[in-house]
């Protein structure tokens, strides 16, 4: 086989353009040192090039094939869409990722596919590309496979042996959402591959932590999921709690929210219009704040306002609902609160705790630290400046003042 | 009698840190160290050697990690920084690096983040082609890091290629493996390394396929993945056509037609031009259609350091022909308010919100027409681009048309003069009258009454330049 063949190219091409929906492209989270074969996988994944619409190539991301006996409507692959069809042989793809692993294209393989005769006889063909790699070829490099919904469960564990990351597409933020659009799916058999997945990771990790011989890592980069916004009224406090179950249930380490944009050849059960990206975003934003800020989904959408606001960010909305914790005092407030000021990260806050064991905390070493002052100084009081912005706090139309003063599109680089 | 000393200024760690124990050891303070040859002279450097080689004192463990990044930045400031930051860590101040605020430490920090990235891009960058040798195959990249780290990376490639031979070639240095080990050798020019790979067909059609038409963000993709690497980048050259195809490839698949905002000079901004190549790649902005009629594109002028840059509206007619902004009638006026206000000519940047003059022709005579808001808006990223590069402590807005480019909002000028307000591009950003509506008023009394505004509100600026109390800071 030669990789020049015009056929490689031509399932190359089709099965690339079906997997670039995909948001998750990140090979972070694994550790895997080289040793006898080739590649290594370092904690930070990296963007090997970035194509114009922004985003960020670290893997090469291909599906098995987009042969699929399913029906989602919001899939390109569906069984009754009309689109050009191809598949791999995994020999195929072993070469391919080999050769571009070699020429320093990729960190690794991200691997999903169509469902061609049966989810296990689909699954069972792209362990074997993940067992060819490492067990052959030895490759160290990352691999993310896609265990197809409703595989067994015996299978979806497997994979997680040869795989850095095992994920299994949620799909949709509630099982009504799936019951309408993807009525081969069900959220109980999604959840079920995703609980075995979790219960083989924690065994091997524990097993590792006991014996002598190491049994071999399941999934060191633990898994993931994806879940598409907007193809459904679901509110951002629907996706919020899915999302937040399936951290504590399962332990992903992320979900990918992915605005719905609009397919050829749609299906009329979906909207015609694509999902502001914007919303995507905020998602991501909010997801953060969960994970990292100490909030909860109650705080970041109540149920009185499930929609997340698109004009400002998620905490801000939050400070800007919750007035009276404010002004905070940078000399003297503890971590949570300092998190929870709008313009404050996680690593400013780190600086300025450790700043303040030396001298107090003023507006210039703020901007030292490359605080956006304008957004922050409302929220809190430095020794320097009592009265500094914090009377705008009972302002009326300070949401209105903090608005970003162009909406610049920045989103779209949120995953990675 | 303190003189100064000059000590050798050599790439990478050890051989910084070998000065660097001896000057320590001479207790030689950092404003007395030289690093470089002084101009003209051969060889006049005049640390003193200490007898016995002297220990190097203990620091701390983070500082040795930074340093030994930072020497292998490529502006000659990394030695000087590393040697104040070592002296102070050395005498009283063994927290120092604790102090994220101080000045040294920012310096440190925003040295080490630019090597650090260099070296993050450069694992990311490298492109092997592969050889056919008669001893079986070779693969060689060529790359130009932004900072000379390839010494640094040397251990990184050597595990992530450990069953291959390769080698990265680079004008600054070169590393090689043999299977086993890697070395390091000399800089190699371009010519040396191989000019194509079968496999890079194959690339570029991933390259084409994996992008998605409805998101075009080519800002997000050129900061990080800056122009000036592309040339070592093959995928790059599809760049262009992917552009091209984009909008008819999304309405074919949308079948909708195209609502374009309209065209901006977004995609000539180079993130990292200074300002001189910058005022160079305007003269081919096509970003809006101004530039058709206007002579040439009028680039802002002053000190690239400026504590203040004051932004106009547009050029005039004069500076339309002379290529300088501000030396009309309305520039003199300009001239004499920054005189009056104390300000020098270093102090100032001054450039204008549109570059291309924008006119109705009437008769032989081309009489000044307010740019639109698509031209603002078209020129837009050139001002944030001149912005960045200067980073000023002030920015003045001369005049409705700038507070709106700038700050994007629409003030009422004698109302919202004067008060200083944060903005994204420096810690003050002032509102106050343009010089040219002095010019235009109806009676003296008000020409009076603009002018003194203006006088007052730089010397407003000039005061927050120079370090104002920072309570007269108003969030915006
Ligand atoms: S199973 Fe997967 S590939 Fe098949 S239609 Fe559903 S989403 Fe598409
Ligand atoms: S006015 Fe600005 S955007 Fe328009 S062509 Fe001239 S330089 Fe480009």
């Amino acid at each position: 086989m030669s990789v020049a063949a015009p056929d490689i190219r031509r399932k190359l091409r089709v099965l690339a353009d079906a997997a670039k929906f995909d948001a998750s492209c990140a090979s972070s989270g694994s550790k895997r040192s080289g040793g006898k074969g080739l590649g290594s996988t370092q904690g930070m994944g990296i963007c090997h090039s970035y194509t114009p619409d922004g985003r960020c190539i670290s893997l090469l991301k291909v599906l098995l094939t987009n042969v699929c006996v399913y029906d989602c409507a919001y899939c390109i692959n569906r069984r009754s869409s009309d689109v050009e069809r191809a598949t791999f042989e995994p020999e195929e793809l072993v070469r391919l990722t080999m050769d571009f692993y070699r020429r320093n294209y990729i960190e690794g393989l991200f691997l999903s596919s169509g469902i061609r005769k049966s989810a296990d006889d689909t699954l069972l063909r792209m362990i074997e590309v993940a067992r060819l790699l490492r067990e052959r070829e030895s490759f160290g490099g990352y691999i993310h496979l896609k265990a197809v919904a409703g595989a067994s469960e015996a299978l979806a564990q497997r994979a997680g042996l040869y795989a850095d990351r095992v994920s299994v597409n949620i799909e949709l933020p509630k099982d009504t959402d799936l019951q309408r659009l993807a009525p081969e799916k069900r959220s109980s058999q999604i959840e079920g591959s995703m609980s075995a997945i979790r219960s083989a990771i924690d065994e091997s990790r524990s097993s590792r932590r006991r014996a002598r011989a190491k049994p071999p890592r399941v999934a060191p980069a633990g898994q993931s999921t994806q879940m598409i916004i907007g193809a459904t009224p679901a509110q951002d406090r629907d996706v919020l709690h899915t999302a937040s179950r399936l951290y504590a249930h399962h332990r992903l380490r992320r979900v990918y929210y992915s605005a719905f944009s609009p397919i050829p050849h749609a299906s009329l059960a979906l909207p015609t219009k694509p999902a502001p990206l914007v919303r995507e975003h905020r998602l991501y934003q909010a997801d953060w704040l969960l994970r990292f800020y100490g909030f909860d989904v109650d705080e970041v959408t109540p149920s009185s306002a499930p929609a997340l606001d698109l004009d400002i960010d998620p905490k801000l909305a939050w400070a800007l609902a919750h007035r009276e914790r404010f002004p905070v005092h940078l000399d003297t407030a503890p971590r949570e609160m300092l998190l929870r000021v709008p313009g404050l990260g996680v690593r400013s806050v780190q600086r300025i705790l450790s700043m303040r064991r030396q001298h107090k905390v003023t507006l210039e070493s703020l901007r030292a630290l490359r605080v956006p002052l304008r957004k922050v100084s409302p929220f809190i009081v430095t020794s320097d400046a009592h009265h500094g912005a914090s009377q705008l706090l009972d302002r009326q139309d300070l949401r209105r003042r903090l608005l970003p003063a162009t909406q610049l599109p920045l989103f779209g680089q949120t995953h990675g | 009698m303190a003189e100064i000393v000059f000590a050798p200024l050599q790439m990478g760690f050890s051989a910084w840190r070998d000065v660097a124990r001896d000057c320590l050891a001479a207790g030689l303070e950092p404003s007395r160290v030289e690093w470089g040859a002084p101009q003209g002279l051969f060889s006049a450097f005049g640390v003193p050697k200490p007898e016995a080689p002297a220990p190097m004192p203990t620091v701390p463990r983070r500082f040795m990690q930074v340093a030994r990044r930072v020497a292998h930045h490529r502006d000659d400031r990394r030695a000087s920084t590393l040697y104040r930051v070592l002296w102070r860590l050395t005498h009283g101040e063994p927290r120092l690096l604790e102090s994220a605020a101080d000045p040294d430490v920012v310096e440190l920090r925003t040295l080490d983040a630019q090597v650090r990235r260099s070296a993050h891009k450069t694992k990311a960058f490298v492109r092997f082609r592969k050889v056919e040798a008669e001893d079986g195959e070779h693969f060689v990249a060529w790359i130009q890091p932004d900072h000379p780290v390839l010494p640094l990376l040397g251990e990184f490639f050597a595990e992530r290629f450990s069953d291959m031979r390769w080698s990265i070639l680079s004008p600054d240095a070169s590393l090689h493996y043999d299977g086993k080990s890697w070395s390091l050798g000399p800089g190699r020019p371009r010519s040396a390394a191989p000019t194509h790979d079968e496999l890079e067909a194959l690339w570029k059609t991933y390259y084409r396929a994996i992008f998605n038409p409805a998101r075009v963000m080519v800002k997000a993709m050129t900061s990080e993945m800056p122009k000036r690497h592309w040339h070592t980048l093959p995928e790059t050259s599809e760049i262009p056509g992917l552009l091209a195809d984009s909008a008819r490839r999304v309405d074919a698949m949308l079948a909708m037609p195209s609502a374009p905002e309209g065209p901006t000079a977004h995609a000539l901004v180079s993130e990292l031009d200074d300002l001189a190549s910058l005022h160079e790649a305007l003269s081919s902005c096509r970003g809006c259609e101004l530039h058709e009629a206007a002579t040439a594109p009028v680039p802002g002028r002053g000190s690239p350091h400026a504590p203040i840059v004051l932004v106009g509206e547009q050029p005039g007619d004069l500076e339309d022909r002379a290529g300088r902004p501000f030396v009309g009638p309305a520039g003199r006026e300009l001239a004499q308010a920054l005189e009056a206000a104390g300000l020098s000519h270093d102090e100032v940047y001054l450039t204008n919100a549109v570059k291309h003059f924008s006119y109705a022709p009437s008769g032989k005579r081309r009489l000044h027409s307010k740019p639109r808001a698509t031209h603002i808006r078209a020129c837009r990223p050139w001002l944030l681009a001149e912005l960045e590069r200067i980073r000023p402590r002030v920015v003045v807005c001369l005049g409705a048309t700038a507070a709106r480019a700038l700050l994007g909002v629409e003030v009422r000028v004698m109302r919202d003069r004067g008060t200083p307000r944060a903005c994204a591009w420096a810690p003050h950003a002032l509102v106050t009258v343009h010089p040219a509506a002095a010019l235009r008023a109806k009676d003296a009394g008000r020409a009076a009454e603009l002018r003194a505004a203006l006088r007052s509100d730089l010397a407003r600026a000039r005061a927050l330049a120079r370090g104002a109390p920072e309570k007269e800071v108003e969030s915006s």
